[in-house]
């Protein structure tokens, strides 16, 4: 097996707030191997966004990080200054949640492309990549003049693409890239990003909420469960025969493709995702479990194999039993 | 088995209750609102104080002719003489009083009518909805001082007139402000609720309208007083205020006309000014205080 | 900017101007049944005088009369006679407002320049001391009166230091031209200037810096940053320019407000310009030049909202592209 491209380890991440620390992201690891897309999933605030920012350290001053973020062997969280700057864009970038928010309403989308270029200097005819970008994502390169409101919902996730790959990175991550977007849309991103991936040999980390899409788009995923992943593996797996109760949960939850109508409480599971400043004692999850075991509050279950390189973290498959 | 009565209203009151001291335990950790507090609670102090801490008959020339004139704060402490030897400390603490008064009434007016316009012009849809919304807007580009300055001159000058000139100039933001707030409450989905339950008018607006934008009412009529008391000084500058009612705005305006400046009498035209400032800033601490208590959208946007 | 957005904002203003000048006439005239009278309070007119003073301000004839006439005269920019120098109010106010317009001018860049950068400085190193004492000086320069601001200059720069002159916009007697001239009026202009830019800059200062906070939550600004731009790359071509925008509104609606909001500041420095026409039309009270001045006042608030509602048109794309 080839060396993994990026490996996180034991990453923890608090953000600061009025209200005290929120601790969102508690001790995750996971590779990621070169040209592989590894899926991760997990309803709303369970930290998924938090990842990504802390991959390429772009987390609110003040966000305390642990843990490290091996890029080829370099912790990204030690680099200084400037090494980092080169790192942003150039081998990690992100397309970002949320469309609307993440382009600047007062700047040509182009100019916003081509800024990410002549920052790196990676090309010397700026103008002249943005058009091949924006034709490569399916767009006519005459929309480098547009304003982000004057692009529907498609068009913007298309130019945010466009501009992750500006820099020609070798990890892409891609954060809920379709959520927004009506079913039709969604379907065309989808099959653009792996038509990407396939062709740029990119290695890619897919955010989503929605296992089903994983199983569509990756070979490996993770779910992940307050800030936690719970468990690991084969994506077509993990969403046929999940072994976390969680994981089953969520894979019910979406028995099609893009749909989104549960995507505040998946799978009419009872209780709110936990908040991340008050997280239950033991398995965080054994509130809401429906298969939950007297022990469960008190015995904090890691993640444990279960079987043809999967891994889950429950007292079930620690049992050896299915749930 | 008991039952113990609860009334939907002592259960609203309870609730009212609760939120209200939610809200004072977290103004007590705000520390600029509880700086503008503190000042506050000084000056107010010190207006109600006035005939205990200072002499009335100081105020009024013909009581002062044995006193020296322009004389400084050691001649004649604490605060000195000005050109008719009138104590400077007596008209301090006593135009703290009109200043004051001035400020709060005028807040007051303003925002009763600030209120019940944007109310009905948010609540109410229609013609005479709509000849309020405009009226308020041209009222907006009405320039405060010049309006203030013909009203008051065609009323004539006496502390009543001036609180109803400024009352009357100064509500068109807080209409603007609270129909706004109105217009989005009215959106959610309660509101639509008790519609179709076949609620009154007057029930939405006395139930679910008034609790829910008095708090941005209250932090505005907050942040309305320091512009009264503003709009008070210059008024009085301007030789408009009560030429009977000592306030800190006429004490600057005779200061000027008596040369003060040239003479280079600080202790007659500082303290006014610094009064001033201590209340205009003491009120705005207060208000951005609670607007960001209070109003939902400041307090996601602090996070 | 879309056509569609221009005459209708260009249709408002009309609109208001027209409430403006019905609202002047009905001020002077209507809410007080006869404003000779209360405006002559404590004076003893005889009859004769009193017939005099309607007619000479138009105020015979009925209601109706008077105002088709104050309509009339208003379109042809005829304002009546000053009681006071018997001048025409028009030709009085447009002498007068080039002093107000250059001291408001040069008021207002500077307090808008100062302002904006202090609004920067304390937004960027938010809770730090720097950001504490800019933020106190604004608030201090917000809450001090204006004219008491220019007094505490007076005394120390004119009265007790002797830099620069107490008040007036050139040399009593001087017969200087030219550069000296210009030299002169702007040594005159000094102290008047830099108090309506202080009284003025700490707004500016506050509203550029809540805007700048708010602006710097923004998702865009991380995309930014993960690009690989430097912080001050992003702060400066992200941050400011987006959120300038309703601070540049903000100063253009402000520059009509300050136009008259000048007044005690004018009064205190002897500066001929609207504001001392204004105070001393007050002691008259000449009627006819308030209601002018009013006029003009209004006229220009109007005016100057245009001009940012056009201003916003122009600068942010999301209202200038369909
Ligand atoms: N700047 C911040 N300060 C404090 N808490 C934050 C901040 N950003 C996020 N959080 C909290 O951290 C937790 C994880 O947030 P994150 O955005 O990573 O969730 P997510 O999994 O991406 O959710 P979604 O599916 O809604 O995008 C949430 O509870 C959120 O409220
Ligand atoms: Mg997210």
């Amino acid at each position: 097996m080839t060396a993994p491209l990026l490996s996180v380890r034991d990453l923890h991440v608090t953000y600061r707030s009025e209200a005290g620390p929120v601790p969102a992201v508690r001790g995750v690891s996971f590779d990621l191997h070169p040209g592989e897309t590894l899926g991760l999933a997990g309803e709303s605030g369970c930290g998924k966004s938090t990842i990504a920012g802390a991959l390429l350290k772009v987390l609110p001053p003040g966000t305390e990080v642990t843990g490290e973020v091996l890029l080829d062997g370099e912790d990204v969280l030690q680099m200084k200054p400037g090494r980092l700057r080169a790192v942003r864009w150039t081998e990690m970038s992100i397309v970002f949640q949320g469309a609307l928010h993440a382009l600047n309403p007062v700047q040509r989308v182009g100019n916003q492309i081509e800024e990410a270029i002549e920052t790196h200097r990676t090309t010397p005819a700026a103008t002249a990549r943005v058009a091949e970008l924006l034709e490569l994502v399916g767009l006519p390169a005459r929309r480098a003049g547009d304003y982000p409101h004057q692009l529907s919902g498609g068009q913007r996730q298309r130019v945010l693409i466009a501009l992750a790959l500006a820099c020609n990175p070798r990890v892409l991550i891609a954060d809920e890239p379709t959520t927004a977007l009506d079913v039709m849309v969604q379907a065309q991103v989808l099959e653009l990003l792996e038509r990407l991936q396939r062709e740029l040999a990119l290695s890619m980390i897919f955010i989503t909420h929605d296992l089903s899409t994983l199983s569509y788009v990756c070979r490996r995923t993770a779910v992940m469960y307050a800030g936690r992943i719970v468990e690991e593996g084969p994506a077509e797996e993990v969403f046929a025969h999940p072994r976390h109760p969680y994981a089953s949960a969520l894979a019910a939850a979406f028995p099609l493709i893009g749909d989104h109508s549960h995507r505040m409480n998946p799978s009419g599971l009872p209780g709110d995702p936990p908040d991340p400043r008050a997280i239950p004692s033991g398995c965080p999850f054994h509130l809401r479990c429906a298969v939950v075991q007297p022990e469960c509050p008190e015995l904090d279950v890691e993640l444990w194999p279960a079987g043809d390189g999967r891994r889950a973290a429950c007292i079930h498959v620690l049992a050896g039993a299915a749930p | 088995m008991s039952s113990i009565a609860v009334s939907p209203r002592s259960i609203a009151w309870q609730r009212r209750r609760r939120a209200l001291a939610q809200a004072w335990a977290q103004y007590r950790r705000h520390l600029p609102g509880m700086i503008g507090l503190g000042v506050l609670v000084v000056i107010v102090a010190m207006a109600l104080l006035a005939p205990v801490i200072s002499n009335h008959d100081e105020l009024r020339a013909v009581n002062t002719v044995d006193n020296p004139t322009w004389a400084t704060p050691s001649e004649f402490p604490p605060l000195g003489t000005d050109n008719l030897g009138r104590s400077v400390w007596a008209q301090f603490v006593w135009g703290a009083r009109i200043s004051l008064l001035v400020g709060l009434a005028a807040t007051l007016i303003a925002i009763v009518i600030g209120s019940v316009v944007g109310i009905a012009a948010g609540f109410y849809r229609g013609v005479g909805s709509a000849v309020l919304m405009r009226l308020t807007e041209w009222f907006l580009v009405i320039p405060f001082l010049p309006l203030a300055i013909v009203l008051a001159a065609i009323l004539g000058p006496s502390v009543r007139n001036i609180i109803l000139v400024i009352g009357i100039t100064s509500w068109p933001s807080t209409a603007r402000l609270v129909r706004a707030q109105v217009l989005t409450l009215k959106e959610r989905l309660y509101v639509e609720r008790s519609r179709a339950l076949g609620a009154s008018n007057r029930h939405l607006i006395g139930r679910h309208i008034f609790p829910n934008v008095s708090p941005i009412i209250l932090a505005n009529l907050t942040l309305t007083v320091p512009i009264a008391i503003l709009s008070e000084t210059t008024l009085a500058f301007l030789g408009l205020g009560d030429p009977t009612r000592a306030s800190w705005g006429k004490m600057l305006d005779e200061a000027f006309r008596a040369g003060a400046l040239s003479r280079n009498a600080w202790w007659y035209f500082l303290p006014p000014g610094l009064g001033i400032m201590a209340v205009v800033i003491a009120f705005t601490l207060i208000g951005s205080a609670l607007e960001e208590i209070l109003d939902p959208r400041l307090r996601e946007r602090r996070k | 900017m879309s056509f569609g957005y221009f005459s209708r904002k260009v249709l408002a203003a009309l609109a208001t101007l027209a409430f403006v000048v019905c609202f002047n006439f009905f001020l002077f005239r209507v809410v007080e049944s006869d404003p000779v009278a209360s405006l002559f309070r404590g004076r003893n007119l005889t009859p004769a005088q009193r017939l005099e003073l309607r007619q000479e301000f138009g105020l015979d004839g009925s209601k109706g009369e008077q105002f088709v006439r104050y309509l009339q005269q208003t379109a042809q920019l005829n304002l009546g006679r000053s009681y006071r120098s018997n001048q025409p109010v028009s030709s009085e106010i447009r002498e007068r407002a080039w002093p107000t317009i250059a001291l408001v001018g040069v008021s207002t860049l500077f307090s808008a320049i100062f302002g904006i950068l202090i609004g920067i400085v304390a937004a960027w190193r938010r809770r730090t001391k720097a950001d504490y004492g800019w933020t106190g000086f604004s608030m201090a320069t917000y809450s001090m009166p204006d004219f008491w601001l220019g007094m505490l200059l007076l005394i120390s720069f004119a009265v007790a230091l002797g830099w620069f002159p107490v008040g007036g916009i050139t040399d009593t007697g001087s017969d200087a031209t030219g550069v000296a001239k210009l030299f002169d009026q702007a040594h005159h202009m000094f102290l008047p200037a830099l108090t309506l830019t202080l009284a003025y800059l700490g707004e500016y200062a506050l509203v550029m810096r809540s805007s700048l906070l708010d602006t710097m939550r923004e998702d865009y600004l991380t995309l930014a940053r993960a690009k690989g731009l430097r912080d001050v790359v992003v702060r400066n071509r992200h941050a400011v320019p987006n959120a300038l925008l309703p601070v540049v509104t903000l100063i253009a609606i402000n520059f009509g407000f300050v136009l008259s909001g000048a007044i005690a500041v004018e009064t205190i420095f002897s500066w001929p310009g609207l504001g001392l026409l204004t105070y001393d039309a007050l002691k008259g009270p000449d009627l006819p030049m308030l209601q002018g001045l009013f006029l003009v006042f209004s006229a220009a608030v109007i005016f100057f909202n245009l001009v940012a509602d056009l201003l916003y048109g122009f600068l942010d794309p999301r209202v200038r592209t369909p």
